[in-house]
């Protein structure tokens, strides 16, 4: 439900970006999101939609790629990553520990990208 | 035009959390963060009471429509604020601030954040805090950790309530510290009833000894 909140601040980054450089019109926004960020991508598509409707950026599109995990060994520190949340329940590839892997990547939310004109 | 950028999307609630931390910076803030229904009043008004004496405790009460629990906490003596989100399913760190400016904090020891109950949206937002704490009790499910990874993953603390019922439920208490030592292995748990005080004691010590390690504002 959080992911209304993250859509407006979504809009409000996006169009700040635009109105820095002249730009009067949202076209589109890119995301990357951690497959630990807590985001259900599908409400958040919702949420942009519905902030969208009856303004001029209506048609922005939202693309959205989900980063993989990247998890450091809690045992002997090897680096080691995969696709999805369940990864962090992997053992270490190097030395088999499954206890407290540190997540080095894929708790983050982040805009890559905007486009307007 | 295509513009590159690399920005949080919670860059504003994180700058206003930093804010918050530095209000904060003499006063041990905790966020109690759990599922509707795991204890997180009770364990407040257990350990308002038993360490009055002790130290000067203030509530920052989330909560969605009520101010029930903040008349629970009031009761105890402790200065308490309510926030209502209106239906909003997390506190986050703009509200905190607004509720800090209702308390005195040169008189405040240990500052309790008490977010909205909800095991994902809260973990997202930074309220200002020097620690989250996951609260489960044991009429819930004992996977909840592999569930909801990113809370027990961030929190400094686990309390797992209402161990007084263990008896009569299926919970595995080794199952659920297993889970949850594998996503933190620094997680401090703690097992525990609010209404028998059974291994409060354990708590009330990580309490004094992280304000003690907290610096006087």
């Amino acid at each position: 439900m959080h992911e209304m909140s993250l859509a407006q601040n979504i809009l409000d980054i996006a169009r700040q970006e635009l109105a820095e450089r002249g730009c009067t019109r949202l076209t589109g926004v890119r995301l990357r999101c951690g497959a630990l960020a807590g985001v259900e991508v599908s409400s958040l598509r919702f949420g942009f939609e519905v902030l969208l409707q009856g303004t001029p950026d209506e048609a922005a599109r939202l693309e959205i790629e989900e980063t993989p995990l990247r998890l450091r060994c809690g045992a002997c520190g090897a680096e080691f990553g995969g696709e999805g949340r369940l990864a962090l329940w992997e053992p270490c590839p190097r030395c088999g520990e499954q206890l407290g892997h540190e997540v080095l990547q894929g708790k983050e939310l982040h805009i890559v990208a905007v486009e307007g004109v | 035009m295509q513009i590159p950028v690399v920005r949080n999307v919670l860059e504003a609630n994180e700058k206003m959390a930093a804010q918050v931390r530095e209000r904060l910076r003499g006063v041990l803030t905790l966020n109690l963060i759990s599922s509707p229904g795991a204890g997180k009043t009770s364990l407040l008004e257990r350990t308002l009471r038993d360490l009055s004496g002790e130290f000067r405790m203030a509530v920052i009460e989330g909560d969605l429509q009520t101010d029930n629990d903040a008349r629970r906490v009031a009761a105890t003596g402790a200065q308490a604020v309510q926030i209502n989100t209106d239906g909003g399913c997390h506190l986050d760190s703009n509200m905190v601030a607004t509720a800090l400016d209702a308390l005195d904090l040169s008189r405040v020891d240990i500052l309790f954040i008490e977010n909205v109950g909800n095991l994902v949206c809260p973990v997202e937002f930074d309220c200002g805090e020097d620690a989250k704490i996951a609260i489960l009790s044991v009429t819930e499910g004992d996977d909840k950790p592999e569930k909801y990874p990113l809370l027990f993953n961030l929190a400094g603390a686990m309390i797992l309530n209402k161990i007084d019922l263990l008896p009569h439920v299926d919970f595995d208490t080794a199952r659920a510290r297993a889970f949850a030592t594998r996503l933190n292995k620094n997680l401090a748990i703690f097992e525990l009833s609010c209404r028998n005080g059974e291994g409060l004691e354990g708590w009330y010590d990580w309490l004094r000894r992280k304000r003690a390690e907290k610096p006087r504002g």
